[in-house]
C-alpha cells in the first residue's frame, strides 16, 4: 500500500486559490456567453413568428 | 531519460496570471481600443468590451505559449529567469494547455460575438507570435523582432475590424506605425542587454551585425517612423492635437536615435546587475531611447483616442 500524499499548508492554500480563480473565470465566461447571446439575438427573438 | 521536474514552490494563481504577460497585454489592449474607437462604427458597448477582452486574452494566450516554448532560453537571461516556468513554479505542459485553451476561447468568442474577420485576424496574430516568431524567427535570424513585430502591430487592426467588420487603410496605417516603431524600440534595449541574448543563443542584431550597425539601423528606422507617425493627421484619422504631438514626439525620437547613433552603446560588455534601466554611462543614450519609445507610442495612441472620444474633427487636408 502506498502512503497517502500529505499536502502542506502552503500547497493547500495555493490549490484553493487556483480553484477559486478557475471557478470565478468559468462563471464569468458563462455569464458573458449569456449576455452576448441576448445582445446578438435580442431583436430577432422578439420578431420571430409564433 | 528526462528527469522529472519538481516545483520550487506550489503554483499560485498569480503565477498563471504572470504567464499572460500582463504588461504586454496592457499595451495591446490600449492600441486595440484605439483602433476600435477610431473605426467610428456603431457597435454595442458591451460587445465592444467583449472584443477588447478577446484581444487581451488572445495576447495573454500568445504570452503563455511563448513562455512554454522559450523556458530553456528564459532560464539563461537575467530579465526572464524569474518567469514561472524557468523558475519551476509552473510546469511547461500547464503553460501550453493554458495558452491553447485561451487561444481557442478568445478566437471563438470574437467570431460569435463580433465577426469572423476580427476572429481570423486574432487567430493569425496568435499563430504568428507563437509559431512564426517564437518557434522559428527568434532563434534563427537577427531580423526576428522586425518580422515578428507584426504580431504586436496587429491589435489596432483587430479592434477596428471588430467594430466595423472591415480593415481599411487607416487601420493598417496604425499597424504600420507600431511595426516600424518595434525595431528601434527593441534594438535600443538589446544594445545594453545583448550579453544576455548571446548567452541564450538568441541572434539579436548587436550580436550578429555588431553594435555600430545596430545603432545605424536604429537611426534609419527612426527616420522612417517620424514621418509615418505624422501621416494619420493627413488621412482623416488624426486632428490638430495629433499633428502637434506626433511632429514633436517624432523630432525627439529622431534626436534620441541620433544620440544613440553617435554613442558607443553596446560596444563594451554589459555588466549590469538586474535593473532594466540601470546601465553604464555609455549605454545611457540607448536606455533613454528605449524609455522614450514607450512613452512616444503611448502618447500617440492616447491622443488619437482622446480626439475621437471628444469628437474633435480630424484634419481634412487630402481627405
Amino acid at each position: 500500500m502506498t502512503d497517502p500524499i500529505i499536502e502542506d499548508e502552503a500547497s493547500a492554500r495555493a490549490r484553493r486559490g487556483r480553484n477559486l480563480v478557475l471557478a470565478l473565470g468559468l462563471v464569468a465566461f458563462v455569464i458573458l456567453i449569456f449576455v452576448v447571446t441576448l445582445i446578438r439575438m435580442g431583436a430577432h427573438v422578439l420578431d420571430r413568428s409564433i | 531519460m528526462t528527469p522529472a521536474v519538481t516545483s520550487a514552490a506550489p503554483a499560485r494563481w498569480q503565477d498563471f496570471a504572470q504567464l499572460l504577460k500582463p504588461r504586454v497585454m496592457s499595451l495591446v489592449v490600449f492600441t486595440a481600443l484605439t483602433g476600435l474607437v477610431c473605426a467610428r462604427a456603431p457597435v454595442n458597448p458591451i460587445l465592444a468590451a467583449v472584443a477588447i477582452l478577446c484581444i487581451a486574452v488572445g495576447a495573454g494566450a500568445s504570452g503563455a505559449l511563448n513562455m512554454w516554448y522559450d523556458s530553456d532560453i528564459d532560464a539563461l537571461m537575467r530579465r526572464t529567469r524569474g518567469r514561472p516556468v524557468p523558475a519551476g513554479r509552473v510546469q511547461g505542459a500547464d503553460a501550453l494547455a493554458l495558452g491553447v485553451v485561451l487561444s481557442l476561447f478568445s478566437v471563438m468568442l470574437m467570431g460569435m460575438a463580433l465577426n469572423w474577420l476580427a476572429a481570423s485576424l486574432l487567430a493569425f496574430t496568435i499563430v504568428f507570435y507563437a509559431v512564426v516568431y517564437t518557434m522559428w524567427l527568434k532563434r534563427s535570424t537577427a531580423q526576428n523582432i522586425v518580422i515578428g513585430g507584426l504580431a504586436g502591430a496587429l491589435p489596432p487592426v483587430i479592434g477596428w475590424a471588430a467594430a466595423a467588420g472591415a480593415a481599411p487603410l487607416n487601420a493598417w496605417l496604425l499597424c504600420a506605425i507600431i511595426f516600424i516603431w518595434t525595431p528601434p524600440h527593441f534594438w535600443a534595449l538589446s544594445l545594453y542587454t545583448s550579453d544576455d541574448y548571446a548567452k541564450a543563443g538568441v541572434p539579436m542584431m548587436p550580436n550578429v551585425a555588431g553594435a555600430a550597425s545596430t545603432r545605424r539601423q536604429i537611426l534609419v528606422y527612426s527616420l522612417l517612423l517620424a514621418p509615418l507617425a505624422v501621416a494619420p493627421a493627413f488621412t482623416g484619422l488624426g486632428g490638430g492635437a495629433y499633428l502637434a504631438v506626433s511632429a514633436l514626439g517624432g523630432a525627439v525620437f529622431v534626436l534620441l536615435a541620433w544620440r544613440v547613433f553617435r554613442s558607443r552603446a553596446g560596444d563594451a560588455p554589459d555588466d549590469r546587475m538586474d535593473g532594466l534601466y540601470d546601465v553604464k554611462v555609455q549605454a545611457a543614450a540607448a536606455r533613454n531611447l528605449f524609455a522614450f519609445s514607450i512613452l512616444y507610442l503611448a502618447v500617440l495612441f492616447a491622443t488619437l483616442l482622446v480626439e475621437h472620444v471628444a469628437g474633435l474633427a480630424p484634419l481634412r487636408v487630402f481627405a
